[in-house]
């Protein structure tokens, strides 16, 4: 998994976000032991107690809890993933519709441009590289 | 048991002549902390450094270190990393490995030959065969192959390649324990950022503010590189 940062948010928040995606995902399947705080934060190259903050976090939502001795669990509650799947999809949902509210695209049409990419009616496939190799004179980017 | 803070600073204060290069810092660093120390060029990360080594003494008040001032039995629990080259060119960097098992009882020569190895350095060649940049890595390897209770690295990354830093940074936070701290000074922050629990700016000898990286963040909405560009825009 790539564990990168943006610049505005706690990290830990961001950290409690990507593990949190895993468990969505299935990467870390449900009633499993997490790795340690240790290794989490090695795998992130984050500071250890970032990590603890962002494990306490998940452990607060109840996503994932500890036992002690043995570290951390995923949670066996499918029905709490399942929730947590559907409010963070809610979320994105929420944030691609404001987007296409800004790009002046009605809620018909976005149906429409949905409907349209799903039944794979794409005008443009054919990519270009972003890398280009000038011939002989010097382009400063 | 140990107390709970590793180094403290009381009033402590540093003059050259005219010139005051620290004036009445008091702080506490907790045991357990990657603590970044940041601040402008000329705004006393260095002389701090000096004085908590015993390489200069404070003009007023006074630094601790596990409730000593910096002398013989401070050395044994510091690792110093000093921004400038410090180690006798002459010697290869087998023998320095060498060198330092026999003088500091916590150093880890396993760990520094892995690092070394890691880094694809020739162990061989002399100190000043090296470039600029694995000079540095040498260094480094060798402060943080100590197991130290305070590590005080002054501008541990500068000449070190993006790549060989991330290993660096790793290395900092692998050896992480928590019953020591790391203080880092550098100006490379966005580099920092992420393995940083609290930083500290200091401004002409004065420490501007203290903070969790995550406050920052959550507080002014943005990076701590970003803030510190705000707070010391010229």
């Amino acid at each position: 998994m790539e564990w990168n940062f943006d610049n505005q948010r706690p990290i830990y928040t961001q950290l409690a976000e990507m593990i949190r995606m895993c468990i969505i995902s299935g990467i870390y399947q449900p009633g499993s032991r997490l790795p340690s705080v240790r290794e989490l934060a090695n795998e992130a190259s984050v500071n250890p107690n970032t990590m603890q903050k962002a494990l306490a976090e998940l452990e607060r939502t109840g996503l994932i809890y500890a036992v002690r001795t043995s570290g951390r669990f995923v949670t066996e509650d499918e029905e709490k993933i399942a929730s947590a799947r559907r409010s963070l999809a809610e979320g994105e949902v929420e944030k691609f519709l404001r987007k296409m509210k800004d790009l002046g695209i009605g809620r018909d049409e976005v149906i429409e441009l949905i409907r349209r990419s799903e039944t794979g009616g794409k005008e443009e496939t054919v990519r270009t590289s972003d890398v280009s190799v000038s011939d002989g004179t010097q382009e400063t980017a | 048991m140990m107390n709970e803070n590793i180094l403290t600073c009381r009033n402590l204060s540093k003059n050259y002549a005219h010139l005051s290069a620290l004036s009445g810092i008091n702080m506490n660093i907790p045991r357990g902390r990657i603590i970044g120390l940041l601040g402008p060029n000329g705004s006393g990360k260095t002389t701090f450094m000096k004085i908590a080594n015993g390489l200069i003494v404070p003009s007023e008040g006074e630094l601790l270190i596990g409730g000593h001032r910096p002398g013989p039995e401070t050395k044994k629990i510091v690792s110093f990393l000093p921004a400038t080259d410090y180690l006798p060119s002459w010697m290869s960097v087998e023998n320095l490995v060498r060198f330092f098992s026999d003088f500091f009882g916590d150093f880890n020569a396993e760990k520094a030959d892995g690092m070394l190895k890691r880094l694809d350095i020739d162990t061989r060649a002399r100190l000043k065969t090296l470039s600029k940049g694995t000079k540095e890595k040498v260094q480094l390897i060798l402060a943080m192959s100590r197991e130290a209770q305070l590590y005080l690295l002054d501008e541990p990354i500068g000449g070190v390649d993006p790549a060989a830093r991330d290993y660096i940074l790793n290395t900092i936070i692998t050896n992480y324990n928590e019953d020591a701290s790391v203080i880092i000074s550098t100006h490379l922050i966005a580099d920092v950022e992420k393995v940083l629990d609290d930083v500290i700016f200091i401004q002409n000898g004065q420490i501007q503010l203290c903070r969790p990286v995550d406050e920052i963040r959550e507080q002014e909405g943005k990076s701590v590189d970003a803030y510190f560009r705000e707070v010391f825009r010229c």
